[in-house]
């Protein structure tokens, strides 16, 4: 068995694969553009996710007992699908179909099963609800798997989220876990500028759930985090991911121009030596 | 499994679509391993007491909270159930819709939304639960089935159906407790293939949900007056008939559409829509509610003030055969 060191070890290299390949989608999407930003703060969310807590069966992607991952900040598709070449759902040579005409790789996700992509999203506030059925669905049938939903700080903002906050919460969900990746960035701008939620943790708590605080770009605080023993049990379950958006490239941290945007050569260039090995 | 009879036919009449529904759910989940019933704390108005006490393990009332429900039915539907939702018309058709088009439409997820108060069932509330544009919504959603039972005994039958119907359907309801009886005796019922109600030449008019027997009415103060009218009963809006609609514009010289829902993209306009294309069909006269906000009322109020009672269908149907283009 791998040591946790090894294993942090590993999902960082793995985090800057995914980084890496994300930029290539990114410059091979052209004119197009893509979410560069919003995928780049959750990687390594879906890097801790796929690469050392979810079980999973690239070969068997409809398998019952498998772990559920529910991207439901839908801009975060880049890190889904560089997360999922990771762990053997789609090739590399997927990737370089992203954005192209009728590629099972669309500019927000798009339901495939068979390539591990559990449901459509980009339209945003539905995937908790979607999360919740599952989780329902693992406790009558008496599955094992966890589902897991990614959502947006900015996200947040939709009624529908603290509907199915209530309702989760209601239903003593703790096969269900949500990992807010509060980058701190909207659309139009800051979130307390747009619309200031306050402290998320205390949201999620007064709607009955256990809340963790993590560094969300932190593999080992992630892996500590998801394996931390929980203090209810009878709790759905959300951790405040702290991330940067655009994390990883220094023209792009913070910076919302790289929100959605087109990346040219250069920009490239220097982009992939930052994350050279 | 619950038959059509006499007997039946009356109960369901008394208690009315939603009573017929309930009934029929709790006949068609006996057995039913993988059947839920999700509610938007409409259970009891949706005749679900019996169902709730008999299979509690199927049944969730989610809260007034109906994205939420959409939602979890989807991810229910995801892991192989066959989930029902109930609630108003018009809070599934607008409140979830966008939750609708996404899982019951781009996912196409196994989930049959059923929308009780259609038209102008809750008139007296006035137009926050008029359910008038429900029909023309949930029609414009790529790969959604629409439905609208024309009386009891077809709420059975549409509920039967989608036990094993595999994909997402919108079922809208319509009138109120003793609801007039279509249908007293079995029939062969099936999603997407209308019934032919009566026989006709010269007029054929196609009704969905209360209208199908205010248009048998018509049809017969009609052939008092010498005209020739068949009804048909055009359950499924989607998809529609065109079989059906093709073996009228074979005949007739009047295409009728009669409905309790806006004159916009309703039945009428989905009959329209494959007339226009198809060429060689009669005009269409459209039956149906103005295109306002109006004026509150209880139910059978209504339905004469916006001329939808039989008498007044036949009258604007002799008007509009004597009338010239």
């Amino acid at each position: 068995m791998e040591s946790r060191e090894q294993t942090v070890a590993k999902l960082q290299a793995m985090s800057k694969r995914m980084r890496r390949n994300m930029l290539e989608m990114a410059l091979g999407a052209g004119y197009l553009g893509a979410h560069i930003g919003p995928g780049l703060s959750i990687v390594e969310i879906v890097a801790v996710l796929y690469g050392a807590v979810m079980r999973l069966d690239p070969k068997n992607p409809r398998w019952i007992e498998r772990d559920r991952f529910l991207l439901s900040k839908g801009h975060g598709a880049l890190a889904l699908y560089t997360g999922l070449a990771e762990a053997g759902f789609i090739s590399q040579d997927d990737l370089k179909t992203y954005e192209a005409p009728e590629s099972f790789l669309t500019g927000q996700p798009a339901m495939f099963e068979d390539k591990g992509i559990e449901i459509a999203s980009g339209s945003l506030g539905h995937g908790l609800s979607i999360g919740i059925g599952m989780s329902l669905a693992a406790r009558k049938g008496h599955h094992s798997y966890t589902t897991y939903v990614v959502i947006g700080d900015g996200e947040s903002n939709e009624g529908s989220i603290w509907e199915a906050a209530m309702a989760a919460a209601h239903y003593k969900l703790p096969n269900l876990t949500v990992i807010v990746d509060v980058n701190g960035i909207q659309s139009d701008g800051r979130c307390e500028a747009v619309l200031d939620m306050g402290r998320h943790e205390d949201k999620w708590r007064s709607f009955g759930w256990e809340a963790l605080v993590v560094d969300g770009n932190d593999v080992g605080a992630l892996f500590d985090a998801f394996n931390a023993p929980r203090q209810y049990p009878d709790k759905p379950r959300t951790m405040i991911a702290h991330t940067v958006k655009g994390k990883g490239v220094s023209f792009m941290e913070n910076n919302n121009e790289w929100h959605h945007n087109r990346l040219s050569k250069p920009q490239h260039e220097n982009a992939m030596k930052e994350l050279a090995d | 499994m619950l038959i059509i009879n006499p007997a039946n036919a009356r109960l369901w009449s008394i208690l009315g679509s939603r009573g017929a529904f309930g009934v029929a759910m709790l006949d068609a989940a006996s057995g039913n391993d993988k059947l839920m019933v999700l509610t938007a704390d409409l259970g009891v108005t949706a005749g679900l007491e019996r169902f709730r006490a008999t299979y509690p393990d199927k049944f969730l009332n989610i809260g007034i909270a109906e994205q939420n429900m959409m939602g979890v039915a989807a991810g229910l539907a995801k892991e192989g159930y066959n989930t029902f939702t109930t609630t108003f018309s018009n809070f599934c058709a607008m409140r979830a819709y966008e939750q609708v088009r996404l899982n019951l439409g781009y996912m196409q997820l196994n989930v049959k939304s059923i929308g009780m108060g259609g038209g102008m069932a809750m008139g007296q509330f006035g137009n926050t639960h008029y359910g008038i544009e429900d029909i023309a919504l949930m029609r414009a959603v790529p790969g959604l089935t629409v439905i609208a039972p024309a009386d009891g005994g077809e709420i059975v039958k549409t509920v039967q159906a989608l036990m094993t119907f595999e994909g997402p359907a919108y079922v809208r309801l319509t009138g109120v407790m003793n609801n007039p009886t279509v249908y007293t005796e079995e029939y062969d019922f099936e999603i997407g293939k209308a019934v032919t109600v009566r026989e006709g030449g010269d007029v054929a008019i196609f009704a969905c949900g209360t209208m199908v027997y205010e248009s048998v009415v018509a049809a017969k103060l009609l052939a008092e007056n010498g005209i020739s009218a068949s009804v048909i009963d055009m359950h499924t809006i989607k998809p529609i008939d065109k079989a059906a609609i093709g073996k009228a514009c074979a005949t007739a010289k009047l295409l009728v559409t009669v409905e309790e829902h806006g004159p916009i993209g309703g039945l009428g306009g989905a009959i329209a829509e494959y007339t226009a294309q198809r060429g060689g069909a009669p005009r269409q006269l459209f039956i149906a509610l103005p295109d306002v906000f109006g004026k509150n009322g209880d139910y059978k109020y209504l339905l004469k003030k916006y001329g939808l009672v039989g008498a007044q269908i036949a009258e604007r149907i002799i008007e509009a055969l004597n009338s010239p283009l």
